[in-house]
């Protein structure tokens, strides 16, 4: 028996699974009725507990193929059911064997549709999963103690640089807590791929002569990281830039616009965006807590491109000189909807362009020289 | 995308009657569609020859025309209309095949009408085996080796190359009528020429098996600005090779990784993009399940069955939503109507499991073929949500309906191992409990999943620890955690009561002793991302209850659950009226059914629905929360009148039916006392325990006898018989249908049978309409033809009716509806049943005589007069014109099954037909019933002894109107002898040419043939009305049917007659 509890008191006696130790993180809610494999293995939920509220977890195991990274940063997992005896080709094991063999715990039997509506109601909240016999007042004032986390990108960043080497385009990939799913579209168009540290310098970036750089998705407040949106600030102008999640609401700190903490964030696979330019809408993957603020864009350079269906947020950006462009939601999807792979060639010819263009102006220069 | 302006009228086809592979669920998405369209604006002209519907109230469209949906009648309503456009993807299968004969007759061009929602090139090619099978070729959509062919030679010759088994899919049908596996060239043979022979355009697909492959659905939705969603996938429980429709679907899938879910979903938006169809479209796909490797199956370009099902399962109401976007909206300018907030452009969410369970005829049609395969054969289907795949799953099984609430069948406890082996490969209508039985006995679920050809693990496992928890209920202790946790898994009381020898009322007291009583959770979808109000509940036993019960006045009404046999779409619509009339009076009215297909489950006709099986334990959960006033049981057919006992003992008042009528009209020693009490004449009989009893009894009345056992739902198991013989013959094949109950044999009365509907206040009596039918009493009423206003009634008899009417209904303090059926023997009207409550003809009557009787019956109900209401006592006015309702069958669905008319029902829907005379409307309505009424051909007569000189005025009027005659020897002499030129054939396997040859090469229109003996089944006569529904062709069983057939012919053409001079002129 395990419980879990709310920092507003709320309180769900269930049955725990995965790893037994207590933990303690923020408490949010992912709507997708598949693909909790890779929602437990994004990066960006680094520091929370995620609830699912499709209400059978586990059904087809976990896999070898379908990680976003090798160690989750998942705090905690809570399910309604989870399936001790999963069924697909692919089942390596269940859940519950994973998320023992990761140190990560989950608790089940819970109501998570009433914690769902708690959490609509009341936003994002810190939480306990706890063992039953620790008194409620005891977990409170843990979570009283416990501060919200402020160093997520760092701890899910790539400690060093590496190559995936490619014959195509060279993209350099900032890693604030870079899901795979990324990396595999590069590799999937042949591009030579350098992933860097969270804290490369834009002279360091630039230095690896890359054809364009992609700021990777990330857990957390994106003013979290103040030396990211430097770098992002130099490089604007220097190189096409393509920004995914927290790499475009950093764009939009580096361009002078805001960003703030959502009620309870977008999380799930069905979530609508509006593309301005051509009207059309796709449904997206989405998972992200903060976002920019619509108002905060008017005096920067850049335009908003795309928005939210369900509630008009901030969607997209593009730069409205510099060949920038940024989306909230996952074109990468995994999980989720493909609808919007097609991001990843616009920026390679986003890219092709830039050359161009840069070629005739070089050639200019030169002529008029 | 607003919407277009420059259309002003639009004419929706319907789906005509209910048929097996075509339900309610056209109800719901026409009525959604005409509904969706007046709101925009739109002047709506529908075309549906079924009566029994929601959509054809004249409140759902501007101008309803119940006319036949053929070409011939469509053009008239083109003509006389001119409509803008025509929006054919509501109606099903005939809808869009009316669209493409209408194309193609080119009055659309000439009309200037516009195809709306599925441009004609989508639906060719995604009917037309070839083209389909062209564009997912050049799209790169994978789909399993197969070929087109149109004959059964090419059949066999392509079946030679790719080896056995194979599929046959005939072309341009629905249900996959005519089709199915064959697993060597005798089978495919006989299926090739079945399905040849369904298909319009003659062309089968002859596909490699794919049989094993997890067989998934998506629900797609496109507009005209390209926006393309999935509404739903589901996935079967029952692998590939048994009809979607016949299979046990799970929403949204539940073994596919994403990886796999997005792969499908691409392919199933891919096609929907190539299609450019603006509207929703339904994908079947079949996926190996064990690697990426999948395969297109089928693609729906309209609304269909699946989508009426994905509507209910996600709360996502895709006709609604089509019909907008056909008009040119865009789904993200269309505000999502369950949020209320945000937008139709997103994909639900849920946080539910859903299953449909199929709901068969096999208890009506036990001597039926039970096998599933590709042709579909279920009636209808119950849904049923839950938070675990287990509650969902029993939750469903306690839908349906059966013997038992749960996974278990008493029979199969004592089946033969090989027995039951036999039925887990085969899959038949039971399989599902067999599997449970199966589990009972020790089976692993790897040996299940091999005899089943592949039924996935994991549905297996579930099923397993269902079993494993009963053993535990059976042997164990049970206290307050282990009923919690067996409640939880979805046991109904039932179930537990079973297990550990209770009754269920024990169970019941219980568990509500120790608190555990289920909350309601809403059905939103967005799996409570946004807040909604949708007054869309399912119960579980968790935590939170989010149907909070409003301090208001209020009615609960009991829907009638799956459709089937003898309990249509009808009590659907007696049920919306019912509850419409409750909003009307200012009552909160809460609706309880399981039917995903009908109206009634729509959550925006009713204030609260509640989506829960319609077993006492659920309905007193619903009513235990919500305290209403009062429940409602008179409209929701059979399934509602069987909880009144339970209600009743549980204090809960019934509104209208009470237990008293209800036994006063089913318990056969009171309905004598009744009757005779009140001074009404009825058929004599006795009630009788054994075989001898049973031969006293017949001498003493004398045949012919109708008998019956004495709990009888809707004719089941009654029949007529005329000797000792045949007496002895149903006592043997009967058995087990009355099972310690009393038989209850009358005396058979030849005559016309009156049908009169009824609306009492306990004081007063009103009358809508009194019906008379063309068959005789004997045939079931809801298999004859039924005219209103009678014809052949005279003043006197039809007094008799009222009076009799009038009598009972205030003897039984009667509040609502009420029928009677009466018979009509030597100049008296005989009482031969009431049933306190409404009838299947309630719609057609209120339709006709524009008297709204459910919502009337609704406001008596409720303590209002007939008096208040404006009404006066006795009939209402007749209109002008005649009235037919004329039966539908869907017998080529089903083989083996006998289709002679007899007193137990076999109808699957109706149709009307309404002109000025009688002919006229016959003609109308048999022809919209699908009947081919060729005034030039030939006749095949085979009639029993008891027939043969009735039969000789029909003979003659054939042969007058220029028919050939041929007969069997016996019928052939009779007519000899009448001087009238017949060709004799040979009985069914003799030397020279055959009845079977007769119509197997097609040289008759029409088979006239009578029972000879009852209870024969594998008799010549089977043979010959099989083989004649196999070639579809009309075979008559009635002579009554028969007669008003020539009738209609003879109204439709003209004999030639050589002119003699009048006898006395020339004197």
């Amino acid at each position: 028996m395990k419980q879990l509890v709310l920092e507003d008191g709320t309180v769900f006696v269930g049955e725990g699974f995965g790893s037994e130790r207590e933990t303690i993180g923020e408490v949010v809610f992912n709507t997708g009725m598949s693909g909790y494999q890779e929602v437990i293995s994004d990066p960006s939920y680094y520091g929370q507990l995620i609830t699912f509220t499709y209400p059978l977890i586990g059904n087809y195991g976990i896999n070898r193929d379908d990680f976003e990274t090798v160690n989750p940063g998942v705090f905690g997992v809570i399910v309604k059911e989870h399936c001790d005896y999963p069924s697909n080709f692919r089942n390596e094991e269940t859940i519950d064997e994973f998320l023992k063999a990761k140190n990560i715990p989950g608790i089940s039997d819970i109501d998570t549709r009433k914690l769902t509506k708690i959490i609509r109601q009341h936003g994002t909240m810190k939480a306990m999963i706890a063992s039953s016999d620790r008194p409620i007042n005891e977990v409170l004032s843990l979570l009283e103690a416990t501060p919200l986390l402020n160093d997520q990108v760092k701890q899910v960043s790539t400690v060093k640089p590496y190559v995936v080497p490619g014959r195509g385009e060279r993209i350099v990939l900032v890693d604030f807590g870079m899901k795979h799913g990324i990396l595999r579209e590069f590799t999937k168009r042949d591009c030579h791929v350098t992933v860097v540290p969270y804290h490369t310098s834009a002279e360091e970036i630039l230095r690896l002569k890359p054809d364009g750089v992609m700021l990777s998705n990330g857990p957390g407040d994106p003013k979290d990281v103040p030396e990211a949106i430097q770098t992002i600030r130099e490089l604007i102008g220097q190189v096409p830039i393509f920004g995914i999640c927290l790499g475009h609401q950093l764009i939009a700190l580096a361009s002078g616009a805001d960003t703030s903490k959502m009620k309870f964030g977008h999380r799930g696979i069905n979530q609508p965006v509006k593309d301005l330019d051509t009207g059309r809408t796709y449904i997206t993957s989405q998972n992200h807590g903060y976002a920019v603020n619509l108002h905060s864009l008017e005096e920067t350079e850049l335009q908003l491109s795309q928005v939210s269906l369900n509630d008009n947020s901030v969607e997209g950006l593009k730069h409205k000189e510099d060949p920038v462009f940024s989306v909230q939601y996952h074109p990468e999807s995994s999980p989720g909807p493909e609808d919007t792979a097609h991001l990843f060639d616009e920026f390679l010819k986003m890219i092709d362009h830039h050359q161009k263009n840069t070629k005739e102006d070089s050639q200019c220069l030169s002529v008029q020289i | 995308m607003p919407k277009r302006t420059d259309l002003t009228k639009i004419l929706v086809i319907g789906s005509g009657p209910i048929v097996i592979g075509q339900a309610a669920e056209f109800d719901y998405s026409g009525t959604q569609a005409c509904q969706s369209l007046k709101e925009e604006g739109y002047e709506v002209i529908l075309a549906n020859s079924n009566p029994a519907t929601i959509m054809t109230d004249h409140t759902f469209a501007d101008q309803v025309y119940m006319e036949p949906l053929t070409l011939e009648f469509l053009q008239k309503i083109i003509r006389k209309e001119t409509p803008d456009a025509i929006l054919p993807t509501l109606g099903g299968q005939t809808g869009l095949n009316m669209a493409v004969e209408l194309s193609e007759s080119g009055i659309l061009e000439e009309f200037n009408v516009e195809l709306l929602g599925t441009p004609l090139d989508a639906i060719q090619q995604a009917e037309d085996r070839e083209k389909f099978r062209a564009l997912m070729h050049e799209m790169n959509q994978p789909v399993p080796e197969s070929e087109i062919v149109s004959t059964v030679e090419q059949a066999l010759d392509f079946a030679e190359t790719i080896g056995f088994p194979v599929i046959v899919r005939p072309a341009y049908t629905m249900g996959g009528a005519g089709g199915g596996m064959c697993d060597d060239a005798a089978q495919l043979k006989e299926i090739a020429r079945s399905g040849l022979a369904a298909s319009p355009v003659s062309q089968c697909l002859i596909e490699k098996n794919i049989a094993g492959f997890k067989e998934v659905e998506y629900e797609v939705m496109r507009d005209g600005a390209d926006n393309k969603i999935v509404v739903c996938n589901m996935e079967n429980f029952d692998p590939v090779g048994i009809h979607t429709g016949d299979s046990i679907v799970v929403a949204p899938s539940q073994t596919l990784s994403d990886r796999e879910y997005q792969m499908l979903r691409n392919a199933s938006l891919e096609i929907i993009q190539a299609l450019q169809i603006e509207g929703g479209c339904n994908v079947q796909l079949a996926l190996d399940p064990d690697s990426f490797q999948y395969y297109i199956i089928e693609v729906n370009p309209r609304v269909s069955r699946s989508s009426a099902l994905a509507s209910k399962a996600t709360g996502y109401p895709i006709a609604k939503l089509a019909a907008k976007i056909a008009v040119g909206m865009t789904l993200d300018e269309i505000k999502n109507p369950v949020t209320g907030t945000t937008y139709a452009c997103f994909e639900p969410a849920l946080d539910y499991v859903v299953t449909k369970i199929p709901r068969w005829p096999f208890d009506k049609f036990a001597k039926g073929n039970r096998t599933l395969g590709t042709q579909m054969k279920a009636t209808g289907e119950v849904m049923s949500i839950g938070r675990s795949f287990e509650e969902s799953l029993l939750k469903g099984i306690r839908s349906l309906e059966g013997d038992t609430e749960e996974l278990y069948l008493s029979y199969a406890e004592h089946m033969k191992e090989e027995d039951l082996n036999r039925r887990l490969k085969k899959a038949d209508d039971e399989r599902i409990f067999l599997i449970a039985e199966a589990l009972r006995r020790g089976y692993s679920i790897e040996s299940l999943h091999d005899i089943t050809g592949g039924i996935d693990l994991f549905f297996l496992y579930k099923l397993q620890r269902i079993i494993q928890l009963e053993k535990k209920v059976a042997h164990g202790e049970m206290d307050g955690s282990l009923l919690e946790k067996v409640k939880k898994t979805g046991f109904s009381d039932q179930q537990i009561a079973r297990l550990t020898n209770r009754e269920e009322a024990e169970v019941r007291e219980w568990r509500r002793s120790h608190g555990i009583r289920p909350v309601y959770k809403m059905v939103d979808t967005c799996a409570g991302e946004f807040e909604s109000e949708t007054p869309y509940f399912y119960s579980s036993y968790e935590d939170e209850n989010e149907a909070i019960p409003s301090g208001n006045k209020k009615v609960l009404v009991i829907g009638s659950g799956p459709i089937r046999i003898g309990q249509g779409v009808e009590f659907d619509y007696a049920t919306v009226h019912s509850v419409l009339a409750l909003k009307e009076m200012g009552y909160e009215a809460i609706i309880m059914n399981n039917n995903p297909e009908t109206v009634s489950t729509d959550f925006s006709v009713s204030d609260k629905l509640y989506f829960e099986p319609l077993s006492l334990e659920d309905v007193m959960n619903v009513i235990d929360l919500e305290q209403p006033e009062g429940v409602i049981v008179q409209f929701g057919g059979q399934t509602a009148i069987n909880l009144v006992d339970g209600l009743t003992k549980e204090g809960v008042k019934i509104l209208g039916t009470t237990m008293e009528s209800i036994d006063k009209t089913e318990d056969r020693d009171l309905f004598e006392q009744l009757l005779n009490d009140l001074n009404i004449p009825k058929p004599g009989g006795e009630s009788v325990k054994s075989a001898e009893e049973a031969f006293l009894a017949a001498e003493k009345i004398g045949y012919p006898l109708v008998v019956r056992p004495s709990y009888v739902l809707g004719g089941r198991a009654m029949a007529i018989v005329y000797s000792n013989e045949e007496l002895s013959s149903y006592l043997e094949t009967n058995a087990s249908a009355h099972n310690g109950h009393p038989i209850l044999i009358d005396k058979y009365m030849t005559g016309m049978e009156i049908e009169v509907d009824a609306i009492s206040d306990g004081e007063d009596v009103f009358i809508p309409g009194i019906m008379e039918h063309i068959e005789r009493a004997g045939v079931h009423s809801g298999d004859s033809m039924a005219v209103y206003p009678t014809q052949r009634l005279t003043k006197e008899l039809e007094q008799q009716c009222i009076d009799a009417t009038t009598k009972i209904a205030r003897d039984l303090n009667m509040k609502g509806l009420i029928n009677i059926q009466f018979v009509v023997y030597k100049g008296t009207a005989y009482v031969l049943e009431v049933n306190p409550r409404a009838s299947r003809t309630v719609p057609f009557l209120s339709k006709i005589t524009g008297v709204p009787m459910a919502r009337l019956a609704t406001k008596v109900l409720l303590g209002k007069t007939l008096k208040d209401e404006g009404y006066t006592l006795g009939v209402a006015a007749k209109p002008n014109g005649v009235y037919v309702k004329v039966p539908v069958f869907s017998f080529e669905k089903l083989r083996s099954v006998d289709t002679t008319l007899g007193p137990e029902m076999k109808s699957t829907g109706e149709v009307i037909g309404y002109d000025q005379t009688l002919e006229k409307a016959l003609y109308k309505g048999m022809t919209s019933a699908g009947l081919k009424i060729p005034t030039q051909g030939s006749v095949l007569l085979t009639v029993a002894d008891k027939d043969k000189s009735e039969m000789l005025d029909i003979a003659k009027t054939f042969f007058e109107l220029g028919f050939r005659l041929f007969a069997t020897e016996g019928t052939a002499s009779v007519i000899e002898e009448a001087q009238i030129p017949v060709e004799a054939v040979g009985k069914v396997g003799s030397d020279q040419r055959d009845v079977i040859d007769l119509i197997q090469q097609g040289e008759v229109q029409f088979v006239v043939n009578t029972l000879n003996k009852g209870m024969r089944a594998r008799s010549d006569g089977f043979r010959i009305r099989r083989e004649a529904v196999e070639h579809g062709l009309a075979c008559l069983t009635s002579l009554d049917t028969a007669k008003t057939i020539v009738d209609v012919i003879n109204a439709m053409s003209f004999s030639a007659r050589a002119i003699t001079p009048m006898e006395g002129v020339t004197g």
